[in-house]
C-alpha cells in the first residue's frame, strides 16, 4: 500500500474517506498517467482537476501560445502567461496546485507519424480538440493502440462526451465514418462558445478517466452525453458498435493513420 | 469482558475528524477480511463518528469504551474490502 505523507493525507483525505475509492483508490490514482490532447477549452479543466486529484503523471499536447482571446474560457491560462505556450502555462498552472503530479508539457502538433509512441505509455486519453482532423487521428490511434478515450466536443451551448473504450464499445467512426468536408463546418470563431460549456464538459471528462483509473462506476461507453447549456438538459443517446465500421469493423479497410487536410478551425 | 486479541493496533491522539477517520480507513484497506483493527483516540467527537463510518462501510465495531478521562478504544472487525 501507498505511504501517504501528512500533506497527502490531508490533500486526499475526501478521496480516501469514499468507500469507491480509498487509499487503494488513491494510489491507483496517483499510479495513473493520462495523455491530455489539447491545453484550450476542454484541457484545461481536465488537466485541472486530474492535477487536483492528484494523477501521478500528465501529459499535455498542443502546439497554440496563450491569447487573450483564450482566457473566457482556458482557465489554466492568465494574462500574465499571454503568449507564453499553452502547455507551458498550464503545466504552471498545474504544478502550483499540485506538486506531486509530473506534468510533461509537449508543444507540438500531433501526427500519425508520432502518435503511437507519444500515447504508448499513457493508460488513459483525453481528447479536448477542437479539429476533427485531430480528432479523428486520435480516435484511430487508441483503437489502434487499444487505449481508453474520453471524448469531448464544444460549440456555442452544446457539448458532447463519449468514452471510447476499443474493441468494446463502438468508437467515433462506429458514428460518423469520415470527417465532414472542411467548409461544411462552422469554425468556433465563427460560432462562438459560451466560457463556462468547456468547464462542465471538461469535468464529465475528468470524471470519466477517474472511473476508467479506479474500475468504479459505469463509463459512457456505447453512449454519447449531450449537454444543452441554454435549456440546461442533459441526454444520453445509445450508440451501438458499428460491424461495417472501417476502424473496429469486421472488414476493416483502415489500417493506418491518416491525417486529414487541415481547413477547419484550429482556434482551441 | 472478553478481550480481543488485535492483528493491528493504532494511535491516533491528537488527530481531529476527518483525519481520525482517514488513518483508521487506511489501516482497515491494509488488513485481510476477518482481522481486527484496535484504535486508540482522544478525540469525543471521532469515539461517535468512527463507529458509524466504519459500519456505513459495512465494518463490524466490536468494543467502543472509554479508558480513562481523554482517551477511548475501538476495536473494529474487517468484514469486507
Ligand atoms: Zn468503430
Amino acid at each position: 500500500m501507498m505511504d501517504f505523507t501528512d500533506d497527502q493525507l490531508q490533500r486526499y483525505s475526501r478521496h480516501i474517506i469514499l468507500p469507491e475509492v480509498g487509499g487503494k483508490g488513491q494510489a491507483k490514482i496517483a499510479g495513473a498517467k493520462v495523455f491530455i490532447v489539447g491545453a484550450g477549452g476542454l484541457g484545461c479543466p481536465v488537466g485541472y482537476y486530474l492535477t487536483a486529484a492528484g494523477v501521478g503523471t500528465i501529459a499535455l499536447v498542443d502546439n497554440d501560445s496563450v491569447e487573450m482571446s483564450n482566457l473566457q474560457r482556458q482557465i489554466a491560462h492568465s494574462v500574465n502567461t499571454i503568449g507564453m505556450p499553452k502547455v507551458e502555462s498550464a503545466k504552471r498552472t498545474f504544478e502550483a496546485l499540485n506538486p506531486d503530479v509530473r506534468v510533461i508539457a509537449m508543444q507540438r502538433r500531433l501526427s500519425k507519424d508520432d502518435i503511437l509512441d507519444l500515447i504508448r505509455d499513457y493508460d488513459v486519453v483525453v481528447d479536448g480538440s477542437d479539429n476533427f482532423p485531430t480528432r479523428y487521428l486520435v480516435n484511430d490511434a487508441c483503437v489502434m493502440a487499444g487505449k481508453p478515450l474520453v471524448s469531448g466536443a464544444i460549440l456555442r451551448f452544446e457539448g458532447q462526451v463519449t468514452t471510447i473504450v476499443p474493441h468494446d464499445g463502438p468508437c467515433y467512426r462506429c458514428l460518423f465514418e469520415e470527417p465532414p468536408p472542411a467548409g461544411l463546418v462552422p469554425s468556433c470563431q465563427e460560432a462562438g462558445v459560451l466560457g463556462v460549456l468547456p468547464g462542465v464538459i471538461g469535468a464529465l471528462q475528468a470524471t470519466e478517466v477517474l472511473k476508467l483509473i479506479l474500475g468504479k462506476g459505469e463509463v459512457l461507453k456505447g453512449e454519447l452525453l449531450i449537454y444543452n447549456a441554454l435549456k440546461t438538459e442533459f441526454r444520453k443517446v445509445k450508440v451501438p458498435r458499428n460491424p461495417s465500421c472501417p476502424l473496429c469493423g469486421e472488414h476493416r479497410t483502415i489500417t493506418e493513420l491518416v491525417d486529414y487536410n487541415e481547413g477547419y478551425c484550429s482556434m482551441p | 469482558m472478553e478481550e480481543i486479541a488485535a492483528d493491528k493496533r493504532i494511535n491516533i491522539k491528537g488527530f481531529v475528524c476527518p483525519y481520525t477517520f482517514v488513518k483508521a480507513k487506511l489501516a482497515i484497506e491494509s488488513l485481510e477480511v476477518g482481522q481486527v483493527l484496535e484504535i486508540l483516540l482522544d478525540s469525543e467527537e471521532a469515539s461517535r463518528n468512527i463507529p458509524k463510518s466504519m459500519e456505513d462501510h459495512g465494518q463490524k465495531m466490536l468494543k467502543n469504551e472509554k479508558i480513562n478521562d481523554t482517551d477511548w478504544i475501538l476495536v473494529v472487525r474487517k468484514e469486507r474490502e
